[in-house]
């Protein structure tokens, strides 16, 4: 595994891309093909099962270091990853075991045969037989998940800058379902397994927030100007009687929303369509609240469905009958997709509708509108634009409504995972209710590196607990906190929930007793 | 005590006892200084020429108004020490900052027996546990190496005092050597009580620094996000501090490379340390104290916690601390 751990530790400690690149090519330079498939597998986000739970894992480690539980779990706090932590709590190995990643991945596999005494036999031995950096890889690869150091687009560049190949190509080739057992590496990254998978999806062509809206609408005539909806994005396949729904987190999704399925299903013809997933009651878009009670079921209740109903509206058309049309304009690919959904019957699908403006003045007061109907702003389309792969400066621009914002305070603090497991960087806000105050939101991003500094520092010395991972803090520090969108929520205490709450700024100007109170929060819900 | 000193005071006293010339233990301001000989030229060097210092030997004995004082080795960094505070037959050890592992430059570490300890505890959580000064060594060399053959320069980050000349140790006869003109000072206070150092040669980054392509480079903390390092040809660089043993706080720092390289005493060492001076309690103060003082207490072996003033030390937070000239 050497190579491999190599590969990893240069990944992991560098943050320039040049050299990452560098790294990732010597490894396909030495690596074995199926090794390849493993890092390929691993790094965009493929796991295995697991085949030993984290419980015994834990309960080993305990055993053969003689720590009690409480010293494990502000070990773990401290470190902010399991396997990292097991890794630095074992003793020194006393040999060295060396098998190739696939190898490893093999002994990880057959695992979930064992019995108990059996999996204790081979972990403890492979604790004793590997390096500190070789042994929380190991620990990492029985957990599945391995994110680090690159990301799946970072990994994609690097494959079609080793292997000359088009980076959406590449893309477009190793998304979907393949396994390391049936695939090979050389042949899966040139796409020879994408015609004989229905459910291949296309990247998704995302936009920028837009830089200036004067420059950009020189002339409206060459903009298609839509509501940007506040569901998740969907894509959304028919080909040869099947239909397939991708999520943009590359996750197929079919299953949690029957009611397109059904729809689909029904229409003649092979395509591939982008669209909005989205709570639709009475022909009335709910807001995201309502949405993410249907997210990430397993089952999904009769009763679910009548109380939230969903539905899509379509944006764009990439694929029919086998074309890929993404190289067309955006016209005519509207023209396309009009064709398409012209002798539907549309009932929970609908073309998401264009807006038809002759003012930049008139725009600017349809987008304050936005919000009356669960609307997050606007999207600008460039008429002649291609359907990119991923983000591209200049044709598709997102002109997103203005946060809402409310003055809270920090109460709770936590250490976070990763790169921030040494400093506390998760935080809960509260708000005045009355004379106490009520949790309002968790946020985990909007300060520098330096802030974060600062109020770790706070923390430290305002602290409440001395033991156990979550910190209750003096509510002192003042923050201005921007979310997307506020419904009711009965599991907050609080009775609302924010939707993509962060931390606009410190707002140092501010003491506690100048934050916002629970009704004119409350206030803010349509 | 009724000794009427104080060891590492925070504010300006008539007696200072000090430990070690690490600036949140050596402070100015003192009427009288006494800590032992190898650190009066780090004192003279860092709070001025003309305070009045007095050096003293491991193990030799004086009096202070009754309290008898004697001062032993602590191995944290050259010269510094524990301190030994005898009354009425009560024996009482302070000791600083220590560390366990040999360095080749301090005195090694020697337990005292005592009635009352008095610990650090910077590194007290298990997953702090050092490797060999010899594998720590072997990594060095092998990532100045790595270095070389990508043609780059490698920059050592650490702590002027202590850490810089471990490094400048550790990397001896492999390429040459530069190092900051703050570290340059300290190390003639090194040399001037007989240690050896590696052949060096000091940096000016006022001038132009190219000719030090593929060399060794070591500058302290401060200097890490200031333009003057950038201003080093194609580098790689590397903080050696015992916090690099997690790798957030490696991500954190974005260095190139991070070892964990510490002065102070690991877990194990702590734990060593302690029982070996058969106390019957034992005061815990800086870096883990919550923790490790519930630890000892369920290990058997009676411990407290001690609040002190002290701000952030050098281990704790390298970017924070600014010391002597930048340039």
């Amino acid at each position: 595994m050497k190579a491999f751990a190599s590969l990893v530790h240069a990944l992991d400690s560098t943050n320039k891309t040049t050299q990452k690149m560098e790294a990732i090519h010597h490894f396909f330079e030495i690596a074995e093909d199926k090794d390849k498939l493993w890092f390929l597998a691993l790094f965009s986000g493929r796991r295995p099962k697991r085949g030993v739970s984290t419980t015994l894992l834990r309960e080993w480690v305990k055993e053969i270091t003689g720590i009690p539980e409480w010293l494990f779990l502000e070990s773990y706090a401290s470190v902010g990853d399991l396997g990292e932590t097991i890794s630095l709590l074992l003793p020194p190995p006393t040999g060295y075991m060396d098998f190739s990643l696939a190898e490893w991945m093999d002994k990880i596999h057959n695992l979930s045969s064992y019995d108990e005494s059996k999996k204790k036999e081979f972990i403890l031995e492979v604790w004793a037989n590997l390096p500190h950096q070789e042994r929380f890889i190991f620990n990492k690869l029985l957990g599945g998940s391995f994110r680090l150091g690159v990301s799946t687009k970072g990994l994609i560049n690097a494959i079609s800058s080793y292997y000359s190949l088009e980076a959406s190509a590449v893309s477009h080739s190793i998304m979907g379902e393949w396994t390391v057992e049936n695939s090979s590496f050389e042949e899966l990254i040139h796409g020879q397994y994408v015609d004989s998978n229905l459910s291949k999806p296309y990247p998704f062509c995302l936009a920028y927030p837009i830089e200036d809206v004067e420059q950009t609408l020189t002339d409206m005539q060459d903009w298609q100007i839509e509501y940007k909806w506040d569901g998740i994005r969907g894509q959304v396949i028919k080909r040869n009687q099947e239909v397939f729904i991708w999520s943009r987190g590359e996750e197929l999704v079919t299953d949690q929303f029957p009611e397109i399925v059904e729809e689909i299903k029904n229409w003649e013809g092979d395509f591939v369509l982008d669209g909005e997933i989205l709570a639709i009651a009475d022909g009335e878009i709910l807001n995201f609240t309502a949405l993410q009670k249907r997210l990430n079921r397993k089952v999904i209740s009769k009763k679910l469905l009548e109380e939230v109903p969903v539905g899509l509206y379509l944006y764009d058309i990439l694929e029919i009958a086998y074309q890929d049309v993404r190289q067309e304009s955006m016209h005519a690919r509207r023209a396309l997709l009009e064709g398409l959904l012209a002798d539907k019957p549309l009932i929970n699908i609908k073309i998401s509708p264009l807006i038809q403006v002759d003012s930049l003045e008139s725009l600017k007061s349809v987008r304050e509108h936005a919000r009356d109907i669960n609307s997050e702003g606007l999207m600008l389309k460039h008429t002649n634009s291609v359907y990119h792969v991923g983000r591209k400066k200049g044709d598709w621009w997102k002109w997103k409504l203005d946060p809402l914002t409310i003055d809270a305070v920090l109460i709770y603090a936590q250490k976070g995972s990763g790169r921030r497991s040494s400093h506390y960087t998760d935080y809960t806000f509260a708000v005045r209710d009355g004379d106490n105050l009520v949790t309002i939101a968790k946020a985990y991003s909007g300060l520098t590196d330096k802030e974060i500094q600062e109020v770790s520092r706070f923390v430290n010395k305002n602290a409440v607990e001395k033991f156990g991972p979550v910190r209750t803090v003096k509510p002192e520090l003042v923050f201005e906190i921007a979310f997307e969108g506020i419904g009711w929520s009965t599991r907050h205490k609080a009775g609302v929930a924010l939707r993509f709450p962060r931390i606009l700024r410190w707002r140092k100007d501010k003491t506690v007793a100048e934050i916002d109170n629970l009704e004119s929060v409350k206030k803010l819900i349509q | 005590m009724p000794g009427q000193f104080f060891i590492d005071p925070w504010q300006p006293v008539d007696m200072a006892l000090i430990t070690h010339g690490h600036a949140d233990h050596a402070r100015w301001g003192m009427k009288k200084y006494l800590c032992h000989h190898f650190t009066v030229p780090i004192l003279k060097s860092r709070i001025g020429p003309d305070i009045q210092v007095q050096g003293i030997g491991y193990g030799e004995a004086i009096t202070i108004n009754g309290v008898q004082v004697s001062f032993h080795p602590a191995g944290h960094i050259i010269g510094s020490a524990q301190i030994r505070l005898a009354y009425k037959g009560k024996v009482t050890v302070i000791s600083g900052d220590y560390k366990l592992q040999e360095d080749g430059l301090s005195t090694p570490f020697e337990a005292i027996k005592c009635h009352e300890y008095v610990s650090e505890s910077t590194f007290g959580l298990p997953i702090y546990q050092w490797n060999k000064v010899e594998k720590q060594n072997e990594e060095m060399a092998n990532w100045v190496q790595q270095n070389q053959s990508y043609k780059k320069t490698s920059v050592f980050v650490g702590y002027s005092l202590g850490k810089a000349q471990r490094i400048m140790k550790a990397v001896e006869g492999i390429a040459p050597l530069y190092v900051h003109y703050s570290i340059h000072k300290l190390n003639q206070a090194y040399e001037s009580v007989g240690i050896q150092l590696p052949k060096y040669e000091v940096m000016d980054f006022r001038e132009d620094v190219k000719h030090v392509n593929q060399g060794i480079v070591v500058v302290p903390p401060a200097l890490v996000d200031s333009n003057v390092i950038r201003k080093i040809p194609n580098m790689a660089y590397a903080i050696c501090s015992g916090w690099m043993t997690v790798r957030g706080a490696r991500r954190w720092r974005s260095a190139d490379a991070g070892f964990a390289i510490s002065d102070h005493a690991d877990w194990h060492d702590l734990l060593t340390a302690i029982k070996s001076t058969g106390a019957e309690k034992v005061y815990v103060t800086h870096g883990q104290t919550a923790v490790f003082t519930k630890y000892l207490n369920e290990i058997g072996i009676e411990a407290q916690e001690v609040k002190t003033e002290f701000g952030e030390e050098e281990d704790e937070a390298p970017t924070t601390k600014l010391e002597g000239s930048v340039l």
